[in-house]
């Protein structure tokens, strides 16, 4: 068992808790991103561009 | 200077200023919106990007969502060593400075039970990875390359997914004693969702990702936790992150109940395992 520390914040580690954490307000006043969208993300921005040499199934041609 | 205004925490009042060199999203400085026993921190951006329809089409877009996720991290970072920031979701934004005061003047009483549970709080993040790799066994040159038998090529081949399978095994009933642990020393505990491996560039599989809420003091007590729970497994790897502003404990108490304190994903045989 290896045990890291890591020093720089890796972009997933920050995505799992700016966009599943933090408080969520609702209400007329806001423009919120619902969880719905969060799903979304989730499966077309993130998976399809960290590693851009592998085509996305979700990509469409430019 | 119009535009929305975007919100990256409430805090209480505290007496330090920011720093002056600080930018928010879209290089806007945090300023505060004060308003009874709370303080708003928020900053400027142009509607043209964080109305409704543009923020969902931006949020497609990863470079986009990673510069705004670095600044929104940055300002409560700062805020961190100044206060306890009671921190909001990603793209949470408002009309005017005075959709921010009517926002905390709803909310005033659950923000102030909120900040005074994570009072002197941090998150730890803690991940457990198999760093197996079983889709490169053929990348190794095979030991008696030409005459195998088709009983010896079969009873290998069971003896390699009996080895995986004894692997995962092992690494679930790891992770969640591991989880047990910390989860025990820690005041709270929530269980992320397993990482994919293409976001965050591990060649391994995410067992366990988990986040802890520790008083600050006894944060190396918990560092020193996870470093006695050893496994002699070389391909278990954890990975430490933090500390972290309380994110994952700042939610509605109702929602955070249905993941906190269970098992790591898929852990349920491993749970079995221990019993």
């Amino acid at each position: 068992m290896t045990v890291v520390e890591r020093r720089e914040i890796a972009l997933v580690d920050l995505l799992d808790r700016l966009l599943a954490g933090g408080v969520v307000i609702t209400g007329d006043l806001t423009l919120r991103i619902a969880d719905v969208d969060l799903v979304r993300i989730d499966l077309n921005a993130l998976i399809s561009s960290v590693n851009r040499n592998v085509p996305s199934p979700f990509e469409e041609s430019p | 200077m119009t535009g929305l205004r975007y919100v990256y925490a409430v805090c209480r009042p505290f007496g330090t200023p920011l720093q002056a060199q600080l930018t928010g999203v879209g290089g806007d400085p945090p300023r505060l919106v004060p308003h009874r026993d709370l303080v708003a921190v928020v900053s400027h951006v142009p509607e043209a990007d964080f109305a409704e329809e543009s923020l969902r089409a931006h949020l497609e877009d990863l470079d986009w969502l990673t510069a705004v996720a670095r600044a929104h991290q940055g300002v409560i970072d700062a805020l961190t060593t100044v206060t306890t920031p009671l921190p909001l979701r990603l793209g949470t934004v408002f009309r005017d400075d005075s959709g921010v005061r009517s926002m905390i003047e709803a909310r005033e009483e659950n923000f102030l039970r909120r900040l005074d549970r994570l009072e002197g709080r941090v998150e730890w993040g803690v991940k457990v990875f198999l760093e197996s790799a079983p889709e490169r066994a053929p990348e190794q040159p095979a030991p008696q390359p030409a005459a195998m038998s088709g009983r010896d090529y079969l009873r290998r081949r069971r003896e390699q997914t009996r080895s995986r399978e004894d692997q995962w095994q092992r690494a679930e009933t790891f992770a969640t004693r591991l989880h047990r642990t910390l989860a025990g020393f820690a005041e709270d505990s929530r269980l992320h969702a397993p990482q994919n491996p293409t976001l965050s560039g591990h060649r391994g599989r995410n067992v366990l990702n988990a986040a802890y809420l520790v008083p600050r003091g006894q944060s190396e007590t918990f560092v020193e936790q996870v470093e006695r729970t050893k496994d002699d497994s070389p391909e278990l790897r954890v990975e430490l992150t933090g500390p972290w502003a309380a994110y994952s404990f700042a939610g509605e108490e109702e929602a955070g109940e249905k993941t906190a304190g269970g098992e790591p994903a898929g852990g349920r045989t491993a749970e079995e395992g221990i019993a």
